[in-house]
């Protein structure tokens, strides 16, 4: 099932199904090898509206929550 | 022939830049730590040829301005070293595929090789060079390992046929490399992984950051009032009768007194004489750099051990709510040690926005480790009372201004989107490199202007002109501000130097309540001339104009609103 990165459990994986947003949001992503069919983990959510960080081939990437709302995962079974 | 330096972010290609030429620059453990191209010199061949430390990019489809400069210069006759993270082999390897599509010899320094073995990460470094066609040599930069090859490579190196793939067919030949060349095995988390999660997430990571940023400032304390009361002040009472007999020699007149300035009781006070060799030398080694060399080797601590961009994340959010990114923790911390470095790595921030509103922020209401000193000289017999009120003034100023600037300025902050570089245990042999660095600078900013300072105001005196500025400030002094009008003559001091500036508010034998406006008023009015210069380069005039207007507003507000309420 697809559901929005934000969505995703605090310590759960999930691979990544889509991103929205132009292609400088992809490059930009991509960047930091954030792309569809990556593996990520969930680090952690900052409350009140804050980054959540990720965690991407044993990496930490903090990302603002208006971006985590355009990535959509699916969870490992 | 030049050599240019290129790879992602925090890779390491200062370190090998330093390791290359023999020039130190300032390396941490955070991405952009390099703002502008850095250059030197390597001999290859019995020839010097130019090196070229670029900063860190993720593309040559320039989207930034170090992105733009990069890819300029890759069009030259020159020769690349790419810098990559061996622990982040696949995401690096994009920038080198790119790389490949230019017509320029390129071979690849895998930095890193010792920290890949510890993730479980093995590499195939014979076939890694047969994919991409380009010598590859692992290198431990920081402690020089594999140096040697690596430049021994380079005079061998081609050009690389020209190849040319679409983003799908680069990531599905990055795709095919991971798999051919890197294993990893899975592992426990060490300790410091562990770490790691603990000071990110917010839960445990408040109350890290805390007891951090608490410990910092009571072992800055520590150490500088340590070095002041066990090595400073003993050496100054060395030379104490070697400026007695010195000013008994000069007898009194101009020369007295620009050289060991006027004597207090009929002896020379170190502090208030202010005169060229006594309050000249004193103030800077004996009050402050102590405390500025205790500053830098605790920051450099947590530089190094990559803490700051977790610091970053957590306060993300606030920041947010001032205009800025959490990355802008940076220039503040940087501007507790010197405004200076604080206005230069603004420059980590992308927007114009962003730049304005944490110059500003800084300018104001972040006093630089100088003037903090001469404060807790000051205003430390007091004990928490006086130091609490000065720094929750300045907290809130910073807080409020911020604030209101985010409200009023048109646009938003962009999101953040940052890279966390693992711990490092900090490597103290470059710990004790950008100390050197940095007490270097700060003597070579400091004397010339402590000196040229006391010199000026000397003269002023004798010509009269304090008096008269001492009048004309008069009303703004005495009736806003509550401080006798003879302050006036340290604001001037302070263009210059703000830690002499609070020293000659001394002799006016200020009250409590006085000392401490008068310490908010000269840290928030106008930046030192140094902080001046580089505000104008880094924001451009029009918005160091604007900039000046917030700030004499805004100390005029605070010091009135202070005076009432004290």
């Amino acid at each position: 099932m697809e559901i929005l990165l934000l969505q995703l459990q605090t310590g759960k994986k999930a691979k990544i199904k889509r991103l929205e947003g132009g292609y400088s949001f992809q490059r930009k992503l991509a960047s930091l090898n954030i792309r569809v069919g990556k593996t990520i983990k969930k680090v952690t959510t900052q409350p009140l509206g804050g980054p959540v960080v990720i965690e991407v081939d044993n990496t930490e990437v903090t990302l603002g929550m208006g971006m985590a709302m355009k990535i959509f995962v699916e969870i490992k079974k | 022939m030049k050599i240019l330096l290129i790879g992602n972010q925090n890779v390491g290609k200062s370190t090998l830049f330093s390791r290359l030429t023999g020039i130190n620059v300032v390396i941490s453990n955070y991405p952009g730590t390099t703002v502008e191209l850095k250059k030197g010199r390597i001999k290859l061949d019995k020839k010097l040829e130019e090196v070229i430390d670029v900063p860190g990019i993720y593309n040559l489809e320039p989207t930034s301005k170090a992105e733009e400069i990069a890819t300029k210069m890759l069009k030259d006759e020159n020769l690349v070293i790419n810098v990559v993270d061996a622990t982040n082999l696949e995401r690096n390897l994009y920038l080198t595929l790119q790389l490949l599509e230019k017509n320029i010899p390129v071979i690849v320094a895998l930095n890193f090789w010792n920290e890949i073995k510890h993730k479980g990460i093995s590499i195939d470094v014979k076939k890694l060079e047969k994919m991409l066609n380009i010598p590859v040599v692992p290198i431990v930069a920081i402690t020089g390992q594999g140096i040697k090859k690596l430049v021994s490579q380079l005079k061998k190196i081609k050009a690389h046929p020209r190849c040319k793939f679409n983003d799908k067919e680069k990531w599905a030949k990055i795709g095919k490399i991971i798999k051919e060349v890197q294993r990893i095995k899975p592992r426990r988390h060490t300790f410091l992984e562990k770490l790691e999660d603990l000071s990110i997430k917010p839960l445990t990571g408040l109350p890290i950051a805390i007891l951090i940023l608490a410990f910092t400032f009571w072992l800055v304390r520590f150490i500088g009032e340590n070095l002041i009361l066990y090595i400073f002040e003993p050496l100054f009472n060395l030379y104490l009768p070697i400026a007695t007999y010195l000013s008994n020699l000069l007898g009194s007149g101009f020369i007295h007194n620009v050289l060991i300035g006027t004597l207090i009781k009929g002896q020379i006070d170190y502090v208030q004489s202010m005169g060229l060799l006594t309050t000249g030398l004193f103030v800077p080694f004996s009050m402050v750099l102590p405390y500025v060399f205790a500053f830098y080797l605790v920051l450099g601590f947590l530089e190094d051990s990559g803490y700051l961009p977790r610091l970053a994340t957590l306060v993300d959010n606030i920041m947010h709510k001032l205009g800025m990114h959490g990355l802008a923790t940076i220039p503040m911390l940087l501007g507790l040690g010197c405004n200076v470095s604080g206005a230069l790595s603004v420059r980590i921030l992308e927007t114009k926005r962003q730049r304005f509103i944490a110059a500003t922020l800084m300018a104001i209401a972040i006093p630089c480790m100088a003037q903090m000193a001469m404060v807790f000289g000051l205003l430390g017999k007091y004990g928490i009372k006086g130091l609490g009120i000065f720094f929750i003034t300045l907290f809130i100023v910073w807080l409020g201004l911020g604030f209101l600037l985010n409200k009023v300025m048109k646009g938003g902050t962009p999101e953040t989107f940052m890279e966390i570089p693992p711990y490092r245990i900090p490597y103290l042999k470059s710990l004790v490199k950008k100390l050197g660095m940095r007490i270097r600078s700060f003597l070579k900013e400091a004397i010339p202007f402590v000196l040229l300072g006391v010199l000026i105001i000397n003269i002023l005196y004798a010509l009269g002109v304090i008096d008269i500025i001492s009048k004309i400030a008069a009303p703004v002094m005495v009736n806003i501000l509550g401080l006798p009008k003879e302050a006036a003559t340290s604001l001037i001091m302070g263009f210059l130097r703000k830690d002499v500036a609070i020293g000659m508010l001394l002799p006016l034998g200020l009250t409590m309540k006085q000392l401490i406006i008068a310490s908010v008023v000269l840290t928030m009015y106008f930046p030192c001339v140094a902080t001046f210069v580089i505000l104008f380069k880094e924001l451009g005039l029009r918005d160091l104009i604007k900039s000046t207007v917030v700030m004499i507003i805004s100390t005029l507000l605070v010091g009135g609103v202070l005076n009432f309420l004290l």
